[in-house]
């Protein structure tokens, strides 16, 4: 028999967060990607991040595009709200959903082709209004959904499956990011939770656009020898550039600044984010120091990860635009939309 | 950590729970698949070929199993193992052309059995096969030993009992009825080319107090009920006393109800959680108005005129009488061996026990072999049994010139479940029913007479549910590391937390460290071999795994695979091979 579903028992010992709730709880329904698609590791690790920040499933909002990236937010947190938009439309609907409810914590979901082909434009205006939203990008080179065409984050000369090498420069969605005024910007690897998971907590927790560009192999068509996004060459190339530690609001920090520790960054929501080994003459709160740093490594074939850039002073959609603290949806409409004589009455001030 | 030798059969055998805790190995899911697919006939017949006794069992054994299973570790409750090998048992056909032939011409070689219970059965149904001869010379009238003189028909109906005997004495057992053996040294003289002692422990223990000589009406538990159940005994008393709170006073305060007993106590030194009685036994005595008083000490026998008139306890600091007509004896039972001289060879310990081998069964006395309660002292049907079957290896390996101490190993098989990229040929959706309950004759009726089974049997709806609570835990996870790519969709997957890739340690140092904790400390850890990419291991932590499949659905390259395994158990005669492994699957991306 094919399993329709997991069997509805837990470990007996399964710990329970804040809510009482399991790490189970957090699931969504079974996926259908291709088994051993990087995109189903990501998922585990955003289970993982919200079970442990204890955010209660129905205060989670959950969007996405097209692609198989997009099709994930139904394998998380049932119990979150979703939308899933057209290809490459998820940053207009975040940015609408986040303008009614600013309470909510959003997570969107997508891949290199929804965000750097036809959803290039969206993406970069959401970074450009700060959008209070953790983006994450699973990066695997291809459009999976399609079946494998080079997308626009494929390096030059990774091979397709059939063997041809890729001719154009690829679009590298951190830097990209960093020059957009992004205020928080990281790189994981599907197949390094130990790193990815406190990244994806620290990103629910910043306040404003936090870009989370997460190299998420396509098992299927593009896992092959001569591909730059594999398993393999990701973990061969791999560099941990930047350690960070995500101390969550209630836990007290006790340790000593250590070695090698860089910074601590105090987190609008109380915690704290600790950048436990950065390269030398680094500063993951400095745009420019990043930016060099990531030139820096360029063409030596490494593929840098950690969290490299973070900024909590930047406002805000919201704080940009002056709206009031109170969620616009919970506004009673009357209020909202006070009628064509209000309407009037502010016309005839500019009059 | 080293890797684990999966071609060890201990390894997956051990994940099987039951047929580990099982003294004779009985392939319990294998059966439990029978049984949910109908084929009544075949899961008899697996279960007899290592427990020789199904139908008797169906209903009597101890179940060791069943505290090991692990669907208890996830649900509470573990499968009704016991109930559903009874399924098996009432619902089957014909099987006597599914028996071994019986050799015409004999090998030769003559071999005495003492006693005809359970594990002196288990030798001849071994032995006859072969071309032995088997003597068993029994001291009662009939054959069974406690199954036929101890356990009541209303939990073993003799008919269960007579056929199951039946099979294994129309092999052409040379039985003798009422001849005790009294001398071993005279045994010894006829020449037999082994002499197997399945005697027992017939002796019940005495409570020597105050008034135990002038008092009539005191029995011993287990003489009681073979008295009861040879019809010597058919009334006792309106009050009864029952001292001792195993399942032997389980047995005698109930059979005490169906004679004539109202106002029934039995009667515990201590509390609840030290009675030795199995927790269902104790239940259905309770069903059956019987009162257990804990923590009350026997003081004396109180006889007035040469009567019983009841009996005095230690009670705190007080000392309490209460008025009875009968009392029953059932503190415990002991082997024991007048008949066996002492100067022959056969050693024996302090205890009155003989000297046994835990492996060949062989006394002190090369071909004097032990079984069953006369070995240890009381345990149950099961493992006298298991004992049985050992004993018989060895009596072949005399017979045949190889040293007793050279056990034939066991063998294993495995095969794998795939049916397509995601489809097994075994049912490994979780079934979350609750236990099924067995169904009990009215109160009303069941005491109108002594040999009316109480429980009545799993019914059609209640064998399919149940069935499908079985785990199916020898259907194996089979790991095959140099096809792993470490995408971690296994691990990401499995619903309770099994596995973990992660850095090699020491087994202690990992317990702690993986996905779940694995704090049960009784189950094993698979441990792979480094993986390709990182060097890393894979780790399963054995306790809780439903094997369900999805580890290996998920698995892109099929390094994960589901494998029936099969133990293969050496019988005497009949040495069991391992098939070779089928090459790996070739299904992957
Ligand atoms: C009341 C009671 C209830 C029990 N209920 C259960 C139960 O529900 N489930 C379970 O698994 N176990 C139960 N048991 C235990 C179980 O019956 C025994 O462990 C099992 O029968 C032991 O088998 P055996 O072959 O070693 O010997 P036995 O069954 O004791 O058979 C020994 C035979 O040897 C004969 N014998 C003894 N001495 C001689 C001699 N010198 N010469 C010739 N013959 C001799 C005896 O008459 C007897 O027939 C119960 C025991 C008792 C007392
Ligand atoms: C408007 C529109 N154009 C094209 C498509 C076809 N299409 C579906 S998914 C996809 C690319 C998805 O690639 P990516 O975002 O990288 O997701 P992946 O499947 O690789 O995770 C494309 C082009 C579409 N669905 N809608
Ligand atoms: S096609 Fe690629 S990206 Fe899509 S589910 Fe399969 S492995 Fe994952
Ligand atoms: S079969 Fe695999 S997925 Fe299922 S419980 Fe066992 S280890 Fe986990
Ligand atoms: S799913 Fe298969 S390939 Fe992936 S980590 Fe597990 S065993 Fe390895
Ligand atoms: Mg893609």
């Amino acid at each position: 028999m094919a399993s329709p579903g997991k069997p509805p028992v837990v470990h007996p010992a399964l710990e329970r967060n804040a809510l009482g709730l399991t790490l189970r709880d957090y699931e969504g329904s079974m996926s259908t990607l291709c088994a051993g698609c990087g995109h189903d590791s990501v998922t585990a690790a955003i289970v993982r991040a919200f079970w442990e920040l204890s955010t209660p499933p129905h205060r989670i909002a959950k969007l996405s595009g097209i692609g198989c990236s997009s099709k994930t937010p139904t394998y998380f947190v049932s119990g979150a709200h979703g939308f899933n938009s057209a290809h490459g439309r998820m940053p207009a609907i975040a940015t609408g959903a986040n303008a009614a409810d600013r309470e909510l914590a959003y997570i969107g979901i997508s891949g290199d082709g929804d965000s750097l082909s036809i959803g290039l434009g969206q993406m970069v205006h959401a970074i450009r209004r700060n959008v209070d939203l953790l983006y994450v990008l699973e990066n695997n080179g291809v459009y999976g959904l399609t079946k494998g065409q080079f997308s626009a984050s494929a390096d030059v000369g990774s091979k397709s499956k059939r063997g041809e090498p890729n001719p154009m420069a690829p679009i590298d969605p951190v830097t990209l990011a960093l020059a957009l005024g992004a205020t928080f910007v990281a790189r994981g690897f599907s197949g390094d939770k130990a790193q990815l998971v406190p990244i994806l907590k620290a990103g629910i927790a910043h306040r404003g656009f936090a870009l989370v560009d997460v190299v998420s192999p396509c098992v299927t068509f593009n896992d092959h020898e001569g591909s730059t996004k594999s398993y393999v060459h990701t973990r061969r190339h791999q560099v941990r550039a930047v350690l960070a530690d995500f101390v969550p609001p209630a836990r007290e920090i006790t340790a000593a600044v250590g070695d090698g520790e860089a910074t601590r960054v105090a987190m609008h929501d109380g915690s704290v984010v600790r950048f436990v080994a950065v390269p030398q003459n680094y500063d993951p709160t400095d745009r420019r120091a990043v930016f060099a740093y990531l030139q820096d490594q360029r063409g030596k074939g490494v593929i840098p990860t950690g969290l490299l850039f973070l900024d909590e002073g930047t406002p805000d959609l919201h704080e940009m635009s002056a709206t009031i603290d109170v969620p616009l949806a919970r506004v009673p409409y009357e209020k909202l939309c006070p009628g064509s004589r209000e309407l009037e009455r502010l016309q005839e001030e500019f009059r | 950590m080293k890797p684990t030798d999966t071609r060890d059969p201990a390894y997956y055998h051990k994940v099987v729970d039951c047929q580990w805790a099982c003294p004779a190995h009985t392939n319990v899911p294998e059966y439990i698949r029978l049984i949910a697919q109908g084929r009544y006939t075949d899961a008899y017949m697996l279960n007899r070929e290592s427990n020789v006794f199904p139908g008797v069992l169906g209903r009597t054994c101890d179940r060791p199993c069943e505290p090991a299973c692990r669907r208890a570790r996830v649900d509470g409750k573990p499968v009704a193992i016991c109930r559903l090998k009874r399924v098996a048992a009432d619902h089957r056909g014909e099987i006597a052309d599914r028996l071994p032939r019986i050799p015409a011409r004999k090998n030769g070689r003559r071999i005495a059995c003492v006693g005809a219970g359970p594990a002196s059965l288990t030798v001849a149904n071994d032995l006859l096969p072969l071309g032995y001869e088997v003597t068993i010379l029994e001291k009662l009238p009939e054959a069974g030993g406690l199954m036929r003189s101890n356990i009541p028909s209303f939990r073993l109906p003799g008919r269960v009992l007579d056929e199951e005997i039946g099979t294994i004495l129309d092999m052409g057992v040379d039985i003798r009825y009422g001849t005790p053996v009294t001398s071993m040294k005279a045994l010894l003289a006829e020449g037999f080319d082994a002499v197997f002692v399945g005697s027992g422990a017939p002796r019940g223990k005495d409570l020597d107090l105050p008034g135990r000589r002038e008092a009539g009406g005191v029995h011993v538990g287990i003489e009681w009920l073979e008295s009861v159940s040879f019809g010597h005994v058919d009334r006792i008393g309106e009050r009864v006393l029952v001292i001792g709170v195993g399942n032997t006073a389980m047995d005698c305060c109930r059979t005490s109800r169906r004679l004539g007993g109202r106002e029934i106590k039995v009667i515990a030194r201590r509390t609840r959680q030290f009675f030795k009685a199995s927790e269902w036994e104790i239940e259905d005595a309770e069903e059956e108005q019987v009162e257990i008083v804990v923590n009350h000490s026997p003081r004396r026998f109180v006889v007035e005129d040469g009567r019983l008139r009841g009996m005095e306890f230690d009670h705190a600091a007080d000392t309490v009488f209460m008025p009875c007509d009968d009392v029953i004896l059932a503190i415990g039972q002991e082997a024991a061996f007048p008949w066996i001289e002492r100067d022959i060879g056969i050693e024996f310990t302090r205890e009155g026990l003989p000297v046994v081998d835990p492996t060949t069964m062989e006394s002190t006395l090369p071909g004097v072999l032990f079984g069953g309660d006369a070995a240890w002292g009381p345990k149950n049907i099961i493992w006298a049994v298991a004992h049985g079957h050992e004993a018989a290896i060895s009596i072949h390996n005399r017979c045949s010139g190889v040293p007793v101490t050279e056990r034939p190993p066991q063998g294993m098989n495995l095969v794998t479940q795939k049916m397509g990229l995601q489809e097994w040929s075994y049912h490994n959706e979780y079934n979350p029913a609750a236990r099924a309950k067995m169904r009990h004759m009215d109160l009303g009726e069941r005491l109108r007479r002594l040999d009316l089974e109480v429980e009545l049997g799993f019914d059609a709806a209640q064998t399919a549910r149940e069935a499908e609570r079985c785990l199916n835990c020898d259907v194996e996870t089979v790991f095959a590391e140099s096809r792993c790519i470490e995408c971690d969709a296994c691990v990401d997957v499995c619903p309770l937390q099994c596995l973990t890739i992660a850095p090699d340690g020491g087994e202690e140092g990992l317990r702690p460290r993986l996905t779940a904790p694995a704090r049960n400390a009784a189950q094993s850890l698979f441990a792979s071999g480094a993986l390709p990419q990182t060097g890393r291991i894979m780790v399963k932590d054995e306790d809780v795994c439903v094997h369900c499949g999805l580890c290996a659905e998920r698995c892109p390259t099929s390094a994960w695979d589901m494998q029936k395994f099969e133990l293969r158990i050496p019988y005497a005669g009949r040495p069991a091979c391992t098939t070779k492994p089928e090459p790996a699957s070739t299904i992957s991306r």
